[in-house]
């Protein structure tokens, strides 16, 4: 496709959102205002991420986009397309041999590793914006490091349900400083958040925002003392691979309340079974 | 059994080719030219050009039929392709006075220099539906458009402008401050008046209009008169820096409205009457009236008056829900799977059930 430059974005473009993304890994966690273009997909289907990932891409590159931890769901697949159209780069399934995934509301279940990238789509970058709605109060707030909202919502959280009812896009705080959005992943995946190898970058289109956590960032999901955070899951074994340490998608089976999990990483799932990893219901065990 | 789902390729391919049948519709029925849309849905593409910031009847033209006359999918399609062109230059400002209008009310007075021309308005129209278009016969010729385009423009000076030698009207001094480009630089709030009216001309239509309306039932109530409605054709001009003069690359249609505001004067002001300003590609009457109201509600604070927590006074809630694309995306991107979140929701949800019914019991 040539009537588009190398990965859609033009060159000045890509420019200003790199100057974004090194000013958000200079300040981990921040969010940096960014002029945000108007893309070729809605605004709330990954804009922000596919600019990041657009200012990211080179010719070598090796991409993979998941979405809910699946490279077949129809968004991953869209996304994918349109950088194989717009960037001609090459695209893998494989967690370890991607150099830049693109993710939506998961981190993939195979650790990664330096060099890597990974590319969040977020669509509300702002930790405190249902606490306090007006973007120029939240500001104000992080600039003071004026978290007690945040505090005071998780501890009645714990004196109304006996713990912090948050489930997904649980906060966390930053090298001591921001308290940063994850994007709507589980919490389960919030324990990889720090410490990682890999470049994760955030990018939220419509509300032109991007940040940054560097490579082996403290990142601290927000707990107390008393009520530490607890990384949850369904509590069950993946009914294809056996898997016992994986996130997992329940999928309704019939209309008798049967039901079977799987892991929600179609890579991870998809390796262990061909290294001859088996689950309840795998076919050959059913069949 | 549960079959891992593969195929969304596959899916997502035949939706499309679904699509293009469907907005073909009906092969027996002739196919819709581009210069038809551009010529007899001039109003649609018309909002089109102006919500999408992109002066193109063509192209928008274009859009419509491609999003099957959704015109927000019409004006997502503009915009998207307008990203990509580059800026070749900024226009000077256009000179709305020179306008050759095609429309051109006053509701503040019976007459003025320049005249009150009506133009093609459906304001007096009876809305009966007229079956002799469904017959689609040919329409009768009329003689209007080259009695209009006859002769040169008669000098139309602003209304607002008649006041203010009076000293009637708020002064509206000259600003050469170069406007912010709301397209190239992430909105910062507060914002200047140049940068929300920015925002307001390519706002949502109805979201404007139900804003402006809200004004007028007293949700921020500024008692908007019509100071003038013009419509018509303006020149657009550049520089050229290699030939030190400024030359006309073309002509834009515009809809620009004036409104008067009573004003009893404020802590800060005297008593004068203050201005709303509208300003639409295209003819766009009701956005244009719309924005000026919005535009009025808006100045709050430069007019010292007191912040009641209307909606249309609040700046930060109308510039950051007044675009369409991305509002229309937002609340669309909620079918987008969000089995993991939904599954963390059903995790937690269960726990807590199972701890509420426990409690529960032994209470009892």
């Amino acid at each position: 496709m040539k009537d588009y430059n190398f990965a859609y974005l033009d060159e000045q473009t890509k420019r200003m959102i790199r100057r974004a993304l090194l000013k958000a890994l200079a300040v981990p966690g921040y969010q940096v205002p960014f002029a945000s273009r108007e893309m070729p997909m809605p605004y709330g289907w990954g804009t922000g991420g596919v600019q990041v990932t657009a200012a990211c891409l080179t010719p070598g590159d090796r991409l993979k986009v998941i979405d809910q931890g699946a490279d077949d769901t129809t968004n991953a697949v869209s996304i994918r397309r349109f950088f194989q159209r717009t960037a001609n780069v090459e695209v893998t399934e494989r967690t370890a041999e991607a150099t830049v995934i693109q993710t939506r509301h998961r981190i993939p279940e195979v650790p990664l590793t330096e060099g890597q990238i990974l590319v969040y789509q977020v669509p509300i970058p702002e930790p405190l914006r249902f606490l306090e709605p007006r973007e120029t109060e939240t500001r104000k707030m992080h600039e003071l490091e004026e978290y007690g909202l945040m505090h005071v919502k998780l501890y009645e959280d714990i004196a109304r349900h006996g713990e912090i009812a948050t489930s997904y896009a649980y906060p966390v705080k930053v090298e001591g400083r921001y308290v940063m959005d994850p994007s709507p992943i589980p919490k389960f995946d919030n324990p990889r958040l720090g410490g990682n190898p890999a470049i994760q970058l955030f990018g939220a289109g419509r509300e032109a925002r991007i940040y940054a956590l560097p490579p082996y960032s403290e990142v601290v999901s927000l707990d107390f003392e008393d009520h530490p955070f607890v990384a949850s899951k369904a509590d069950h074994c993946c009914d294809l691979c056996g898997s016992g340490r994986s996130y997992l998608d329940e999928v309704i089976t019939d209309d008798q309340g049967s039901r079977m999990f799987v892991c929600s990483d179609t890579d991870y799932c998809a390796s262990r079974q061909a290294e001859g990893h088996r689950g309840r219901l795998s076919p050959e065990r059913v069949a | 059994m549960y079959v891992a789902v593969k195929g969304g390729e596959r899916a997502i391919d035949a939706a499309h080719d679904w699509l293009a049948e469907e907005r073909r519709g009906d092969l027996s029925v002739p196919e819709l030219s581009i210069a038809q849309i551009r010529e007899q849905m001039a109003l649609a593409v018309n909002r089109v050009m102006a919500e999408g910031s992109l002066y193109d009847p063509d192209l928008a033209a274009l859009a419509i039929k491609q999003a099957r006359g959704d015109l927000i999918e019409a004006v997502f399609l503009i915009r998207a392709y307008r990203t990509t062109l580059p800026r070749v230059g900024a226009s000077r400002p256009v000179e709305t006075a020179a306008m050759a209008v095609d429309r051109r009310v006053s509701a503040t007075f019976k007459d003025l220099p320049g005249g009150q021309v009506l133009g093609p308005t459906f304001d007096y129209t009876h809305r009966l539906l007229d079956f002799s278009l469904m017959a689609e016969g040919e329409a009768p010729s009329s003689s209007i458009h080259e009695e209009r385009t006859g002769g040169a423009p008669e000098p139309v000076p602003h209304v607002t402008g008649l006041l203010d030698r009076d000293g009637l009207i708020e002064q509206a001094l000259p600003d050469d401050t170069p406007p912010r480009d709301l397209t190239r630089e992430p909105l910062e709030l507060p914002a200047s008046r140049a940068l929300r009216l920015q925002a307001l001309a390519r706002a949502d239509e109805g979201f404007t209009l139900s804003l402006a309306y809200s004004t007028q039932r007293g949700y921020g109530r500024t008692h908007a008169f019509v100071g003038e409605l013009r419509i018509g054709r303006v020149a657009v001009e550049i520089d050229l820096p290699e030939l030190g003069f400024a030359v006309e690359i073309g002509e834009i249609e515009l809809t620009e409205c004036e409104t008067v505001n009573q004003f009893k004067g404020s802590k800060t002001e005297p008593p004068q009457f203050t201005r709303g300003y509208g300003l639409v590609m295209g003819q766009s009457e009701r956005k244009a009236i719309s924005m000026s109201l919005v535009d009025r509600a808006l100045r709050w604070q430069e007019l010292g008056e007191d912040f009641i927590g209307a909606p249309a006074q609040d700046e930060e809630f109308v510039l950051s829900h007044c675009d369409n694309i991305q509002a229309t995306g937002f609340l669309e991107h909620i079918k987008l799977p969000h089995y993991v979140d939904f599954q963390a929701e059903l995790e937690l949800v269960r726990r807590l059930r199972r701890e509420a019914m426990a409690a529960q019991e032994a209470a009892q």
